[in-house]
This record gives C-alpha cells, sequence and structure tokens, in this order.
C-alpha cells in the first residue's frame, strides 16, 4: 500500500521543515518538499506536524493477569490514539513477566492483535521480589529491552549491584523506580502541609531522592548504564544533573503530570490524582520543566497505568496507584511545554521519540528515508478539553477529565498501517 | 441563624457562625440532660445508625445515648461482624443502610477521608465520629463547648495542645475549630510526632512543653497511643512522661484558673500524671457530659431538616413540624 502525507511540517529531532512524506509497503521512501506520487491513500497535514511516531519508554499494558483493567489490543489502541507507535511495557503483570514465557506471550499477542509495536520490559527480579535475580539473559534472548522492577525499587542494595553486573553483561538497559519504601512507609501522597491538613501518611521526596542517589552511585561505581523512572522533585532533578556533569551514565524520565499537576488535585480525596511517586508541589514543576530543558531530564513517558473505577471509588489508602496517560501525554506536553515556550517541537520530539528509542535501544524515532513507516500526525492548532470518557483505554482513570489543552493527534501510522485516522480508530 | 449541612465531615467545612449556632444549640440540650428527664422526642421516627470500623467506647456511647435522649431510633453497626469483614465495599455498605432507611449514620473510620466517600454517595445525612488522622469534628466542638462554658467566649484565649499531634485528629479538628473561633492554639509533642509543616494549619509551635503551658488558658493533653513505640517514635513510656508529659511542676505555668483538658482515654502517668487528671483544673469528665449535649444538638440540627432532603422514601408520610425546643 501506498499513503502520501502531504503538506504537513516534518519534525524530526533535528529539523522542523514542510516536506511531504511518500510510504510503500510500510517503509518511508521519500522525505521531500513538494514531493507528490500516486498513492492509495492521502493524508492531508495542512497546518499539523508530521512527527517519527511516538515512543513510550514506561507504560504498564496489564496483560497478562489484569486484563478488567486493560489488554494488549485495548491498550495498543489507546496508544496509538496518542500518538505512540512503539511502546514498552512493564513487568506487574500476573503472572510477573520475569520469565521468557510470558515475554513470548505478551510479543505473540502484541504482533497478532496489537496495534503498535510492544517491547516488553523484564522484571530485574523474580517476582518482583528484590530477591533473586529473574532470566535476564532468556528474557533477552525472547525480546526484552530492559530490566525493571518498576513499581517499587530493589530495596537491598548488595540485589540491585547484582542486577546491574549482570544485565551489563547481557548489555540490556537497566530501568530505575527510585523509592525508598521504608522510609515511604505507608504514604499516600506527597508529604507536607497538605498531607498534615488531610491527615493523610506523607511520601517524602526523601523518599525517591534517596534512591536515586543510590542508584546513581552503583551506576557509577560499576560503570552500568541506568535509567532513572518518573522523576518528580526539584532535589531528584539535580542529583542527576550533578551525576551528568560527572560523567555517570544516568538517563533520566519524567512524565507530563509531573509537570502539569501538583498534589492540590488530591484535595477532597481525589483518588484520581493518587500516583506513585505522588503529585508535588509548584517548585518541583518548575525544576522538571528546566531538567527537560537543560537535558537533565532525556524522556517524557507516560507511565499508563490503567485502573478499573472499582480500585478508584474507595477511601484515599486504599486507592490503587496510577493513572492512564497514552491519550493525553502529547496534547499535555505540547501545551505545557511547547505551546508555553520552554521547548521547541523538534525538542519535545527528542524527548517523546527519538531519545526513549536510544535509551532503549530499538530502532525507532527516526522519521528518515528507508526506515519503517512509523509516523505521528499531529494537529497543534486544536483547542479543547479532555474527556475520559472517549478514551479508547478499557480504563478512565485521569485526572485530566475536564482539562483545557491544545493539540489532537490526527493520524497515527503504524508501520505502513493507518491506526489512526481523522482523530478516530481506523481499524 | 439556618443550619444547610446536610453532613458534618469536618471542622473546616464549618463557619465560625455555624460552630457557635451548634454551641448555642448545645447548651438547650445540656440542660435536658441535666434535668433529670432526658427522654425527648424530637427526633422521634428517626433512625441513627454508628458505623464504627475502628474501636471506641465513649464516642459510641455518647452518639448512642445522644440519639436515644433526642427519641431516634439506634443501630450500632459491628463492622468485624457484618458483610464489611465479607468484603463490601464502604460505598456499597452505604447505599443499603441508605436503602433501609437511615436518616443518620455516624462513621468512625481508621482512614482519612472515608466519611467523605460515604457522604457522596448515601442520602442520609453523615456525622464524621473521627477519620484517621484528619478531623474529630464533635470533639472539636465538645471541647470548645467546654472551654466556652467557662471562659464565657474563645476569642484570645491560649490553648495548648500537647502529645502525639501527628496521629491525631483531635487535634488538627481543635486548631481548625480554635482559630475560626479567635482563639489561639500552640502546638508542642516530640519531633517525631510533630507532622510536617503543621504550623501551616495557623496553630503556633512552642520549642518546649513549658513554653506551651507557660500563661495557657487551657491545656489539652491528647493521648499518647502506646503501640506506636514500636515504630521509633519515642523510646518508652517513663522517658515519653518525663519530657513531654503533663505534671503539676510544668502545669504550675499555666494560668492559675486554666482548664486541664484530655479527649480520653488516658495513660496515667505517661501523658498527664494522676495528680493532673484529678486535680481541681480537670474538667475531663465535664468534656464526657458536654460531648452528648453537643451530640444531641447536631443530630437535631441534621434530623429536623429531614423534609428538605430527596423524598424517594417520605413522599407519602406527613411531614410533621418539628417541635421548637424549649426547656
Amino acid at each position: 500500500m501506498k499513503i502520501l502525507v502531504k503538506n504537513g511540517i516534518v519534525v524530526t529531532d533535528e529539523y522542523e521543515k514542510r516536506q511531504n512524506v511518500f510510504i510503500e509497503d510500510g517503509i518511508i521512501r521519500k522525505v521531500e518538499e513538494n514531493y507528490l506520487a500516486e498513492a492509495d491513500v492521502v493524508i492531508d497535514a495542512e497546518g499539523a506536524y508530521v512527527l517519527s511516531g511516538l515512543v513510550d519508554a514506561h507504560c504498564h499494558l496489564r496483560d497478562p493477569g489484569y486484563e478488567y483493567k486493560e489488554d494488549i489490543v485495548s491498550g495498543t489502541k489507546s496508544a496509538a490514539m496518542g500518538g505512540f507507535t512503539s511502546i514498552a511495557c512493564m513487568a506487574n503483570t500476573n503472572p510477573v513477566a520475569d520469565n521468557k514465557a510470558v515475554i513470548r506471550y505478551i510479543i505473540d499477542k502484541a504482533e497478532r492483535e496489537g496495534f503498535v509495536h510492544v517491547f516488553p520490559i523484564g522484571a530485574m527480579t523474580k517476582g518482583l521480589k528484590g530477591e533473586e535475580l529473574a532470566e535476564i539473559g532468556e528474557m533477552k534472548e525472547a525480546g526484552i529491552v530492559g530490566v525493571s522492577d518498576d513499581g517499587r525499587s530493589v530495596e537491598n542494595s548488595s540485589v540491585m549491584k547484582k542486577v546491574m553486573l549482570y544485565a551489563k553483561m547481557f548489555d540490556i538497559p537497566v530501568i530505575c523506580h527510585c523509592e525508598d519504601s521504608v522510609l515511604a512507609e505507608d504514604g499516600v501522597m506527597n508529604e507536607g502541609a497538605l498531607s498534615t491538613a488531610m491527615g493523610l501518611r506523607g511520601k517524602s521526596k526523601a523518599c525517591e531522592e534517596i534512591m536515586i542517589a543510590r542508584d546513581i552511585i552503583l551506576s557509577k561505581t560499576l560503570d552500568v548504564p541506568v535509567h532513572i523512572c518518573h522523576v518528580s522533585t526539584a532535589y531528584g532533578v539535580e542529583i542527576i544533573r550533578t551525576a551528568k556533569k560527572h560523567g555517570v551514565r544516568v538517563t533520566a524520565e519524567t512524565c507530563p503530570h509531573y509537570f502539569t499537576l501538583t498534589e492540590k488535585e488530591c484535595e477532597g480525596y481525589n483518588t484520581l490524582a493518587k500516583v506513585n511517586p505522588p503529585l508535588r508541589n509548584e517548585e518541583d514543576i518548575e525544576a522538571i520543566i528546566r531538567g527537560l530543558c537543560d537535558g537533565t531530564i532525556d524522556i517524557i513517558s507516560t507511565d499508563h497505568a490503567p485502573h478499573h473505577m472499582d480500585e478508584k471509588n474507595v477511601e484515599f489508602d486504599k486507592a490503587a496507584d496510577g493513572m492512564v496517560g497514552f491519550e493525553t501525554a502529547l496534547p499535555l506536553s505540547y501545551t505545557a511545554l511547547v505551546k508555553a515556550g520552554h521547548l521547541s517541537m523538534s525538542g519535545l520530539v527528542r524527548k517523546m521519540s527519538a531519545r526513549p528509542a536510544e535509551i532503549l535501544k530499538i530502532d525507532k524515532g527516526r522519521l528518515a528515508e528507508g526506515k519503517m513507516a512509523d509516523i505521528t500526525v499531529f494537529n497543534p492548532n486544536v483547542d479543547y478539553v479532555i474527556d475520559t470518557g472517549k478514551f479508547a483505554s478499557k480504563s478512565m482513570n485521569s485526572p485530566y477529565h475536564g482539562f483545557a489543552v491544545s493539540g489532537k493527534v490526527v493520524a497515527t501510522i503504524v508501520n505502513g498501517r493507518i491506526v489512526v485516522r481523522d482523530g478516530e480508530l481506523a481499524v | 441563624m439556618k443550619f444547610s449541612k446536610k453532613d458534618i465531615l469536618g471542622i473546616a467545612e464549618l463557619s465560625a457562625e455555624e460552630i457557635t449556632s451548634i454551641l448555642d444549640s448545645a447548651s438547650v440540650m445540656k440542660r435536658i440532660i441535666l434535668s433529670g428527664q432526658k427522654k425527648t422526642n424530637y427526633l422521634r421516627g428517626t433512625a441513627v445508625l454508628t458505623l464504627f470500623y475502628e474501636n471506641s467506647t465513649r464516642t459510641r456511647v455518647s452518639f448512642e445515648l445522644a440519639a436515644k435522649y433526642m427519641g431516634a431510633d439506634t443501630v450500632n453497626i459491628n463492622v468485624s461482624s457484618s458483610s464489611v469483614a465479607k468484603g463490601e465495599t464502604l460505598i456499597d455498605t452505604g447505599k443499603t443502610l441508605d436503602a433501609m432507611g437511615a436518616d443518620v449514620i455516624i462513621i468512625r473510620h481508621n482512614m482519612s477521608g472515608a466519611p467523605h466517600l460515604l457522604a457522596k454517595h448515601v442520602r442520609a445525612s453523615v456525622i464524621n465520629a473521627g477519620d484517621g488522622m484528619h478531623e474529630h469534628p464533635t470533639q472539636a466542638l465538645l471541647d470548645m463547648y467546654t472551654i466556652r462554658e467557662y471562659y464565657k467566649t474563645l476569642e484570645g484565649l491560649k490553648v495548648a495542645i500537647i502529645g502525639d499531634i501527628y496521629h491525631s485528629r483531635v487535634a488538627r479538628s481543635n486548631i481548625i475549630g480554635l482559630i475560626k473561633m479567635g482563639a489561639k492554639p500552640v502546638a508542642y509533642g516530640p519531633s517525631t510526632l510533630m507532622p510536617p509543616e503543621i504550623e501551616k494549619m495557623g496553630a503556633e509551635i512552642a520549642p518546649t512543653i513549658n513554653d506551651a503551658i507557660y500563661r495557657a488558658d487551657v491545656v489539652m493533653g491528647l493521648r499518647m497511643q502506646l503501640e506506636r513505640q514500636k515504630n521509633a517514635l519515642f523510646p518508652s513510656k517513663s522517658e515519653y512522661a518525663r519530657f513531654f508529659g503533663m505534671n503539676p511542676v510544668n502545669m504550675s505555668l499555666a494560668k492559675k484558673h486554666a482548664l486541664w483538658m484530655h479527649p480520653g482515654p488516658v495513660n496515667r502517668g505517661v501523658e498527664m500524671s494522676s495528680g493532673i487528671i484529678d486535680g481541681a483544673n480537670s474538667v475531663i469528665n465535664e468534656q464526657v457530659t458536654n460531648g452528648v449535649a453537643v451530640r444531641m444538638a447536631l443530630l437535631y440540627m441534621l434530623a429536623g431538616k429531614q423534609g428538605s432532603k430527596d423524598s424517594k422514601y417520605t413522599d407519602n408520610l406527613v411531614t410533621l413540624p418539628v417541635q421548637e425546643v424549649v426547656v
């Protein structure tokens, strides 16, 4: 099949230029100004950006085991609606993705029934228990792109050291959820004046910063690159900045909710705003945006974490952590970063496409001739209000319902297949 | 003034005027209690349910007696033997009680915000009888009632609140209420038991226990939850008593006629020595009586406005005019 995407502004992490993109049999054949050719489908991208398909280095697809929250079919639809063409899913499924059988299951199902490329991340330790190494070698053979015990830290530093050394041998990225869970006790929101007033147990910023520092120190000591997940605090950014200055091979991510929302969202015991790490304060938002601008924070991931409303319609202490993110990440990032003047569009594409692909060492995130046709068409000129009821995800646990944003995904092309067209699922 | 609230979830949701009108109404109720003829029928036909997810004797009995003195029908739901123990959610439990015709649900819960969640999903009025570390509004109201009864006003009074502030919903509700009523709360406790940024709630933080008590008009001790010792929050009972306990020596720094208060139950010899608990200035038992009066007032104010609520179940009933309380 031949597809011509015309009249749009192509944005890669290197340039922004008005070009047409011609796709044939799933491959980008031409990226050229005014290029015209006969095509089966013509997408007029006038006024829109044509991006290398977005890459999400951190999401939860809940499949296998929690298909009532999400599965690979609904999750990849939701991802495509958000402009993502490649996604890396975390290992906290049931059973845990700590062995090649579960990894094979995810890859096979995604190939058969999914709508975007799915790259599983394997567990660091068996059962995410932080005790014994998972079969990282076998999982690498089966297709994982990283290891992570996301959802918790490997509390025991000796075990973490072995995870790093072992993963390095297989050249597999080490992806760290940073949280000192002993210090966090049973915290359910950011610790401070608001947690005190609401009578909720706080999770201090130190819980996160201590583990960021530990993992960086281990990385430096062992000379193993590490990737720090969902950075949410100002001092966390500062620790990473300093480490990078010292030449430590550390990369870092944040998520849209850490630069668009504060702990205030939790007021009224709003469980939709319960997430881990918790939403922080204004000064953290400012520091995270600075970190994104100066390159301290390499990428933006979604941490898409679907939950059934029954898991949110409960006491705040009992409510599940996390929010869905695929379908809001790009408009939120565009609005808060590009439109607000902090990042260029090209800079945003780097953080949401090229750079996450580099960190995961996958051949994605490039819009260039000869590459697989993974393309997102994004119209920045649409202002609207987010409606969680319209999500393609099975879950709608998002605090952004009613939130005003700019920019909408018009089309998503995955391996030459048009998955989203005119802002609607086309499959 | 007209009282238009559906629920009593916290002192934070009440204005100074509303607090005043509750306290005024409570003084009428107190006269009923002291009159010897405690049974009235102001709330005849009203169903008052207590739903306690945490153990409590005093608060539960206080609410139950308050409801009975007002002539309401009361039912205690024992959570450990109810369907809650079988895994029913709070919302489902609430809806069930609602469907049975509950008019007022009094809830105590170990999780902050649970009464707020319940109130959003039931037609019945919800009274928070203590939620997690958040609020205990009826305790603060009875404390303010007790103070006001003695001093005639709360304006300008220094109220020292001493002990485990971190875990205390009593402290939080009192701080909020006292500030609204023009008093000056001063908090003190071991640093491991002070919640972060508590000063942003408006209370002054005293550097030492003596500073807290010095020239106070009211000194309020909080219950030390002894099970917390194992969480490394304080080393031992005796060390706690030595540095953070109220005793005749440090209490002599308070004003001569200062009120000595405690929400109970007291750990004798830990947060308060017996000399204080049983001392001349102690109003601990008075607080208990006032608790019933305040709860009678709240029940009357909430349940007295049934007619204005959703009338799904009351359409066919003749709405009787609510009698004015006259003593």
